[in-house]
């Protein structure tokens, strides 16, 4: 992983979370890497096997499966706007907690070969936003006081 | 678990900066509303107004004597804020370190794509 990696992520408001990411690529690499199937099933799964299927453009849809060993998870949404290696909005929706759909606008931009990926979750109402919280989309969210320090500390 | 309207609560007092430094003075220990106001340009009835916020949004407590009525932080509902962050957080730095070590694959073998 290179040291510039720094994964920082923030809530906005009282409906969204900014995330931020740098990535030692060039955009269009990263662009692909988010778009293209044959590099999304090398990543998005975090090593577990993906079934994806992609319809890259305004309009299309999306759903990728994660087979991982506690079982199968799936995700899917449409995408609402593309500006190739740049931006991309589209909905996310965990299968797991259907109806409860976060709109996800993803914003790329390359200084010096390396990209900053910048990724908005909006919230589409608060049911929407207390589902993903009851959800427990991460178990191990819960005891997260390390969380916490960090986060006062950044007040 | 906080109920949504809490939690919207919570985020409504978190999104100003006045509020932020008065929690953050406040997680060094408790303090009184002269001595939280000393380091804004703002008057003590703007600070109280602050004070009100926070604590309707159950993110500080206050004294009841009359004469010292120390602020204290109240961290449970920033906890339920951070867990709400975290599962974000969690969720997808898993998959962008994930990219990370793939993207340096792919430019260590370059090949057609």
């Amino acid at each position: 992983m290179s040291s510039n990696a720094v994964f920082q992520v923030a809530p906005r408001g009282d409906r969204e979370i900014v995330m931020t990411r740098v990535f030692d690529a060039p955009r269009e690499l990263v662009w692909a890497a988010f778009t293209d199937p044959e590099h999304l099933k090398h990543w998005w799964g975090r090593g577990n096997p993906m079934t994806i299927e992609m319809d890259a453009r305004v309009g299309g849809r999306y759903r990728f499966v994660e087979h991982s060993p506690e079982g199968d998870e799936a995700f899917r949404g449409e995408i609402l706007e593309l500006v190739p290696n740049e931006k991309v909005v589209q909905t996310f929706e965990w299968e797991g907690l259907p109806g409860h759909i976060a709109t996800d606008t993803m914003v790329m931009t390359e200084e010096g070969g390396k990209t900053l990926v910048t990724t908005t979750s909006m919230f589409m109402s608060q049911e929407d936003r207390d589902g993903m919280i009851a959800s427990g989309m991460e178990t191990g969210a819960r005891q997260s006081y390390e969380a916490l320090d960090a986060y006062l500390a950044k007040l | 678990m906080v109920t949504v309207d809490q939690l919207s609560t919570v985020f409504a007092a978190l999104a100003d900066p006045t509020r932020r430094a008065i929690l953050a003075r406040l997680a060094e220990g408790d303090a009184t509303v002269n001595q939280l106001a000393e380091p804004f340009p703002i008057s003590l009835q703007a600070v109280s107004k602050h004070l009100k916020v926070l604590e309707q949004a159950g993110l500080i407590t206050r004294g009841r004597d009359a004469q010292w009525r120390p602020c204290r932080l109240a961290p449970a509902p920033l906890r339920d804020v951070t867990e709400w962050v975290e599962t974000y957080r969690r969720f997808w730095e898993a998959r962008y370190d994930r990219l990370d070590d793939y993207l340096q694959e792919l430019q260590q073998t370059p090949k057609e794509k």
